[in-house]
Formats: C-alpha cells, structure tokens, sequence
C-alpha cells in the first residue's frame, strides 16, 4: 500500500519538498522578526530618550507584539466609499509581498537560502522599482488631499533615490564579476569584505537603502506633521498593517542585503586567526543583519526630518554623482589590475 | 514545462493588452499595461533571455509607467473622462483598426511559415555577461548612437526645466 508513495518520493521530489520548507521556515522566520522589530524599535527608541518603553505584557514586553497583532486583526477594516476599490486593496498587498519577495535572493548561510539566481541584483531591482506601485496606487486610490500628496512626494523621491541605489551597487558587481548574490559572497569569503574597497558605493547604499524603505531622515511620504499620515492616511486595520509590517519586513530585507552585499554575508571575521569562528554561519548573519536593523531605529532616534528640496537636490547633486565616480574608478582600478 | 509557461505568460500579455486598449478608466488601464509589460517579461524569462527580462521590469514596469502613472495621477480625471471614454468606444471605431491588424497578422504569419522550427525554447541561456559583451562589440556603435541620443535628451530636459531668475 506505501509502495505507490515510496516510488513518488524520488530524491529529487524529496529535494524539492525539503526546499520548499526551508523557503517557508525563512519566511516566517522573517515575518516573526519583522514583528519583533517593532517591539525593538519601542524599546531602544524608550532607551535612548530615557523612557521603559512597552515592558507590562510578558517578560521585557515580548508580549506586546502579540496583543497589537491581537487587536489590530480584530480592529474594523473600514473601506471608505469614495476610494477607488481595487487598487485601494492592492496597495498594501503589493508593500507587504514585495519586500518579501526581495528576501528570497538573499543567501542566508552556505546551504541556507530560497533563491540564487545569476541576475539575482537585477531582480532585486526591479522588485524595488515596482515597490513604488504600493505608495503611489495607495496614495492615488484613496482619494484625499493628504494621500495624493503624499504618494507623489514619495514617488518621486524613489524614483529620484532609485537611479543611484543601481549605480552604487555596480561597484560591488564590477568586481566580484557577478549579479548573482550568493557569488558575491562567497568572492567575499576569499577577499575583503566590499565595505573596505567599495566604501564609497556602500555610503550611497546605505542613503538608497533607507529610502526604499521609507524611513526617517526619507519618510517625507508620511510626514504626520504636514501630511496627516500621507499615503496611508484613510487606511485601517489590517490593511494599514500591511503597509506598517511592510516596511519592518523592508527593513529586515534592507539589513539582509547590506550584509550579504558588503559584510561577507555568513562569513566569520578573523576567520583566518580563528578558524573555529566559521562554524556557525548563521550567527554571523544575524549579528550582522541585527545590528543593521539596530542601526535603522538609531537614524530614527537622532535624526530630524531634512526639507524635502534638500532631500531631493541631495540625491541628484550628491549622491548620483558620487556613485558614478566610485563605479568609474573601481572599472578602470578593475581593468588596471587586469592587466 | 518552460512551454507551458511560455503560453501561460503569452496569453495574459495578450489578455492585458487588450484590457488597455478597452478599459474606460485611465489609471486602470496603465495597471494593465504594467501587467502586460511584465508578462512580456516573463516571456523573455521562458525564452532563455532572463537579462533581458529583468531589465523589462526595471526600465519599463519600474521606471517608465511609473512616470505615465505619475502624470496621469496628477491629472484627477474623474468619472466625466470615464463618461467620455465609454462614449467612444463604438463598434464602428473598431473596424478600421481591427482589419488593419488583421492584415499584419496574417502578413506575419506568411513570414514565420517558413521558418517553421521544433526547436525546443528555453534551451540556451543568454546571460548579462554575452549581452555586454555583444553590446561592447559588434554592436557598439549603436551603443554609442544610443548614449548620444539620450545625452541630448538630458540636455534638453535641463533646459525645459532650467529657473531664469
């Protein structure tokens, strides 16, 4: 009676099965710490302005995440009548499981990671070019002043921000001679972490990064001040959430691939003094994306919102050329030692 | 397996396309043509092209309709534009075009009979490095063409939008 069954699972149904769990385990693995950056971000935020933060509801306030996701599933998912239905739903569907998409090309560990394509950065590209769908359709769908505004400020900001996330990577590519992540870092593990010879295109990263993620200083889509809550302004409950866990999950991505891309993703630092080091990969990943997460809340903590035409002349007058020189130089410096 | 996928993403790039051209609402019917954008591009992923592929996805879906969605966006058309779209869209305004690309299908049709092939698809890949390589060789002139054209258009762009002051 199992003979059908034992004939089915072939190796290679096994394999996939087995791949298709790890795919879900990182999955939920990220969507759990993206719900848990926002009790970490309440926490540090409370530590650095000299408060406890959210510390009542289980040990440290762990339990705080899961009484908000609590209320927030139940809160009414009110749909005003003047939005333009559809999109108005696909909005946050779309922030949420772009970001999530993106993760899958981030390589984890040596044999941990969903996807490894060889045009893995062009993917993740185009998956950030059409991120800017959810603001832009959020802010356009519903209808309202603030909305509008705020979805038009933040589109061109992304696109602004966009043009040199791509130029800036370049540097990164050119020399490690791939698109595909898992081979830049593994070309890491041989040579320096990118950070040290690509410190500039990782400076530009790091501005680019943030305002995909629209987070302070880049959160002029949202400014509460002059914008109610800009593109998310009529949403509620759990499509609010969405946007909301959307960007945590775009921060958890964000961390992920500044890691993989500039830190040697899983590799172990002073590897060669401590060999040891290198047997536990994905401690070093998470320490790694851990303290860019961290990094992120710490920006919000010190830094004020800039003026949005300063935010703008920034991107074009600043950073695009800068990136542009860095990807010159580190081309010639490439064909030079070519030779 | 790849075929099937090849016809899968053919059909709703059709399907969309065709959503553009009748659907009434404007923002509605750029989302279709954003759809239709990206199915193409899954068609060059089903053909072995997945460079070529993704950088539909970049320049056009993430870069190009943005701007379309953008403009049309600001434009606030309501449901008087919607209105006049319905009003015309008519049978008889479907005729012209409607034998006209039909004359092109079946032009095209004559010119793909015989190069007939049972050539699987998906077969060879086309990566990013062939693409520089054969942009940076055979084909750099056109590479250069390319760059001045667009060099031009900054140029101009900057002057539209230059501040006399």
């Amino acid at each position: 009676m199992l003979e059908p069954i034992q004939a089915l699972l072939t190796p290679a149904v096994l394999g996939a099965i087995w791949a298709a769990a790890k795919a879900v385990i990182i999955l939920l693995t990220l969507v759990l710490s993206a719900a848990y950056m926002i009790w970490l971000e309440r926490r540090l935020l409370a530590l650095w302005q000299d408060r406890y933060g959210p510390n009542r509801i289980g040990p440290f306030g762990l339990g705080q995440v899961i009484a908000d996701m609590i209320k927030i599933f139940f809160k009414e998912d009110w749909t005003p009548p003047f939005v333009d239905k559809f999109t108005f739903i696909l909005a946050p569907f779309i922030a949420m499981s772009l970001m999530m998409l993106a993760f899958a090309l981030i390589p984890i560990t040596p044999n941990w990671g969903v996807f490894a394509p060889d045009i893995g950065m062009l993917l993740f590209f185009a998956i950030a070019g059409l991120a800017v769908y959810a603001v832009m359709l959020g802010g356009w769908s519903s209808n309202s002043k603030y909305a509008l505004l705020g979805g038009l400020r933040s589109t061109a900001q992304t696109i602004s921000y966009e043009v040199f996330m791509g130029v800036s990577l370049m540097g990164v590519v050119i020399q490690a001679g791939t698109f595909n992540l898992r081979e830049i870092v593994l070309y890491q593990e041989q040579h320096l972490w990118f950070v040290l010879p690509q410190f500039f295109g990782f400076l530009v990263w790091c501005l680019a990064g943030v305002a995909v993620t629209h987070r302070t200083p880049f959160d002029l889509p949202e400014a509460e001040s002059e914008l109610a809550a800009g593109y998310h302004t009529e949403y509620s409950g759990m499509k609010f959430g969405m946007f909301f866990v959307g960007e945590y999950v775009g921060i958890v991505m964000v961390s992920g691939l500044t890691t993989a891309l500039f830190f040697g993703g899983w590799d172990a630092p002073f590897s060669s003094v401590f060999p040891a080091l290198k047997t536990v990969p994905f401690l070093w990943f998470a320490i790694k994306c851990f303290l860019f997460m961290s990094s992120f809340i710490l920006l919000r903590a010190a830094l004020p919102r800039p003026r949005y035409d300063h935010m703008m002349s920034f991107a074009w007058k600043i950073c695009l050329p800068l990136s542009l020189v860095n990807m010159l130089v580190t081309a010639g410096f490439v064909l030079w030692a070519g030779n | 397996m790849v075929e099937f996928a090849f016809y899968v993403a053919g059909t709703v790039a059709l399907f969309s396309t065709v959503m553009v051209v009748v659907n009434t609402h404007p923002v509605h019917a750029l989302l279709y043509m954003v759809l239709s954008l990206l199915s193409v591009a899954m068609v060059f992923f089903t053909l072995g092209a997945p460079f070529a592929g993704a950088l539909e996805v970049v320049v056009y879906a993430g870069a190009i309709m943005v701007l379309f969605v953008f403009v049309v966006m600001m434009l606030n058309l309501g449901a008087k534009t919607v209105a006049q779209e319905r009003s015309w869209l008519t049978a008889s305004g479907w005729v012209g075009p409607l034998v006209l690309s039909a004359i092109l299908l079946v032009q095209l049709l004559l010119v793909l009979e015989p190069l007939q092939t049972t050539a699987p698809i998906g077969t060879t890949v086309i990566d990013a490095k062939q693409v520089g390589i054969a942009l940076f060789g055979p084909y750099l002139l056109a590479v250069e063409l390319a760059s001045t054209l667009l060099l031009a258009g900054l140029v101009a762009a900057y002057h539209l939008g230059r501040q006399d002051d």
